[in-house]
């Protein structure tokens, strides 16, 4: 589907939330524009959730509708104990799924 | 030359006049579209809020007051509130009321979000308002509402 491109904030402290941005390509056709050739709307084709994990544990979730623009940008807050992984999960209306991983370290 | 009846868009009067009556009947219909839509955003609001009170502010809704492209419209939303064991933002819903669709992202926080903020970018459809409703862990629910002037249309929205 798409390339996923993620930024973690550098500047983590123990257990205080930290911005992580996240940018997927992705037409997010609505459903709403039309096909001037044939006169009728292209079909919807979205990314409609968004997951994020912690270690292996849901920490952010995202429902999308049509009205997310193309290339859908998120931000969000994490916050950690300790270093680990976190897990990015695009799903689409067909049910691809597009995943990432990056880790980050928490200062001692 | 004789070119009085013709505008700069190259239109003559006559067909001015009849184009202009059928702009005022687009128009016409336009509102009603709008009040409909309204009416489909009230209704989505009412089905996820419930019964429950709804408090007016308490979030920090950022939308630019005017859109030059209704395709892409920056938003973000953050209720500062504290993450305790028993209590948190457990979501922001976002809606356009007078898009084609009037849900346009909803965001679930947990425990570990350790703050409830996010942001996104947005298709408006046309000027129109941007709701934020926050829901609390305990049931509590926050609303706040800004005005964005769309410039360009996002059809897709």
């Amino acid at each position: 589907m798409a390339k996923p491109r993620v930024k973690i904030s550098k500047k983590i402290k123990k257990a205080e939330p930290f911005e992580v941005k996240t940018l997927i390509s992705h037409k997010m056709e609505s459903g709403q524009r039309k096909n001037e050739e044939t006169g009728e709307n292209f079909p919807r084709k979205i990314i409609n959730t968004f997951i994020c994990k912690l270690d292996g544990e849901e920490v952010f979730r995202v429902k999308l509708y049509p009205a997310v623009s193309a290339n859908p940008f998120l931000s969000f807050y994490v916050t950690a104990e300790k270093s680990g992984e976190l897990e990015f999960i695009w799903i689409e209306d067909d049910g691809t799924e597009t995943q990432y991983k990056k880790s980050f370290e928490v200062p001692a | 030359m004789n070119d009085q009846n013709v505008n700069l868009c190259g239109m003559t009067r006559r067909l001015m006049v009849v184009r202009s009556a059928a702009l005022a009947a687009l128009l016409a219909s336009g509102i009603a579209i709008g009040d409909e839509r309204i009416e489909r955003a009230r209704a989505a609001m009412k089905k996820l809020i419930g019964e429950r009170a709804i408090e007016d502010g308490g979030i920090t809704l950022k939308t630019p007051s005017i859109a030059e492209n209704g395709n892409t419209v920056p938003v973000s939303v953050a209720v500062d509130a504290p993450f305790t064991a028993d209590r948190y933002v457990k979501a922001i819903h976002l809606f356009a009321e007078e898009n084609p669709a009037p849900e346009v992202a909803s965001f679930f926080f947990t425990r570990a979000s350790g703050k409830a903020s996010a942001s996104t970018r947005i298709r408006l459809a046309k000027t129109q308002r941007v709701i934020a409703i926050a829901e609390f862990s305990d049931g509590r629910i926050l609303r706040t509402a800004n005005e964005v002037k769309v410039t360009i249309g996002g059809c897709g929205g």
